[in-house]
């Protein structure tokens, strides 16, 4: 009966396991309401503010914002990658770095060089091993980040950009298109693009070529203030989508890792009661056999 | 021309209203701006304030908004609040509350009074104040 007794011990330790993944699934479960309550609250802000930076990019102001002019000459690259913080979500941030890589690989074959800003660990520690410069890092966001810890990083890299180190911002993150996907997502941020809007009915009614604003008080103090509150609301809506997205994700994973558990235990259960009637039919026929020879 | 126009009004936690207005009143930087179907386009920054606007002909709703943007087209009008709240959710006591806590940590000019931070919240908290003596003093 040892093997029976190892199968009895291994069976233990897979229904532990089990435990925890599915403990680990309700949590994430009820944290994913919460992470998605946090992405719907702050999505029309981030919308809105994108519409009217499309318009502002649109238009033919009189002052040129630079944040709105695209350099013709690309030196240096910076990505802003927001990942998790923690593991254990499936394929999630090595999706987004696979995404990231392909993206940067294709600046780098053009000659610029890279420059990282990580927020969360995972990325942190990712950029750290991969070459190119990680000028800024912040982890420890927590479930509910808040708009002021990001300013700093952000910051970082806007001040890059101002005194002409960087020539493109992008930001990276997982985009949250339901529970079941997350997809990674590129997106420009600096210079600022027109299409960066999302408004079908603005397309439609076209402009005339050259508008402008009234401005008030004046164009650049409005624009720069309007300008930096842009990018700090897109990095935020960005931290607060990757976390509904990994919450979701590790909500999946969690739960394809307690089905895996529940066939592991079936399987072993099927292999122990053949071992145990084994054990059974070997001891009867000893006994008959040993009935027999007396 | 259509006497009508779109009106959304966004805060950082939440999208406090959309629909169609007639009239939009916000206090810009410089000085109170009403906002009439077709007009230029236009973009400002806000200064905290009551933002009224005015539907279906003698109907209006009140907000109050601590700062932002607000960014006029012919057809649509954007604001981008800061903080927006509807003006009947204020509480007088509280404004009166936090206007005199303001004005307490300027007269005791301590060490460590941060200026800016100060007078931001005194003009936030009088604002709050203007914006309840307006909504009342219009009997709602």
């Amino acid at each position: 009966m040892a093997a029976a007794k190892e199968i009895r011990t291994q069976i233990g330790s897979i229904k532990n396991t089990q435990k925890i993944t599915s403990a680990m699934e309700m949590v994430a479960a009820s944290k994913m309401r919460k992470a998605q309550d946090l992405m719907k609250a702050s999505q029309p802000y981030a919308r809105q503010i994108r519409n009217v930076v499309a318009h502002i990019a649109d238009a033919n102001p009189e002052y040129r914002h630079d944040y709105t002019i695209a350099r013709d000459e690309v030196k240096r690259v910076g990505y802003i990658v927001v990942s998790s913080d923690r593991g254990l979500c499936g394929g999630l941030n090595s999706n987004l770095f696979k995404a990231v890589v392909k993206d940067a690989a294709a600046w780098r074959d053009q000659g610029a060089e890279l420059d990282f800003c990580a927020l969360g660990s995972k990325a942190g520690n990712f950029f750290n091993k991969y070459g190119g410069k990680l000028v800024a890092a912040k982890s420890g966001l927590g479930e509910s980040p808040r708009a002021e810890d990001l300013i700093g990083s952000v910051k970082v890299m806007l001040e890059a950009y101002d005194e002409g180190h960087l020539d493109r911002l992008y930001v990276v993150n997982n985009e949250f298109v339901n529970t079941m996907t997350q997809r990674p997502v590129v997106r420009q941020l600096l210079p600022l693009s027109p299409d960066v809007g999302d408004d079908e009915q603005d397309q439609e009614n076209a402009r005339p070529q050259s508008w402008d604003y009234l401005y008030e008080p004046d164009a650049k103090a409005l624009l720069d203030s309007l300008l930096v509150r842009f990018i700090e609301s897109q990095v935020y809506q960005a931290v607060v989508e990757n976390g509904a997205c990994e919450q979701a994700a590790r909500m999946i994973a969690m739960k394809s890792a307690t089905d895996n558990a529940g066939d592991l235990v079936d399987d072993l259960e099927m292999v122990y009661n053949k071992a145990r009637q084994a054990a059974i039919t070997q001891e009867i026929s000893e006994i008959v056999g040993g009935a027999a020879a007396v | 021309m259509a006497n009508s126009f779109t009106c959304n009004i966004v805060s950082a936690e939440a999208s406090i209203y959309s629909g169609s207005v007639e009239q939009v009143i916000a206090s810009g930087t410089s000085g109170d701006l009403g906002i009439l179907p077709g007009h230029a386009p236009l973009l400002t920054s806000l200064k905290p304030g009551p933002v009224r606007v005015k539907f279906d002909g003698d109907k209006e709703e009140n907000f109050f908004v601590t700062g932002g943007f607000m960014e006029v087209q012919p057809d649509v009008v954007t604001i981008l609040a800061d903080s927006a709240t509807r003006a009947r959710d204020l509480d007088e006591a509280a404004a009166e509350e936090a206007r005199r806590e303001a004005l307490k940590a300027f007269n005791e000019k301590s060490a460590e009074l941060d200026y800016t931070r100060a007078s931001a919240d005194l003009a936030e908290a009088v604002a709050k104040l203007r914006t309840i003596q307006q909504l009342r003093s219009r009997g709602r």
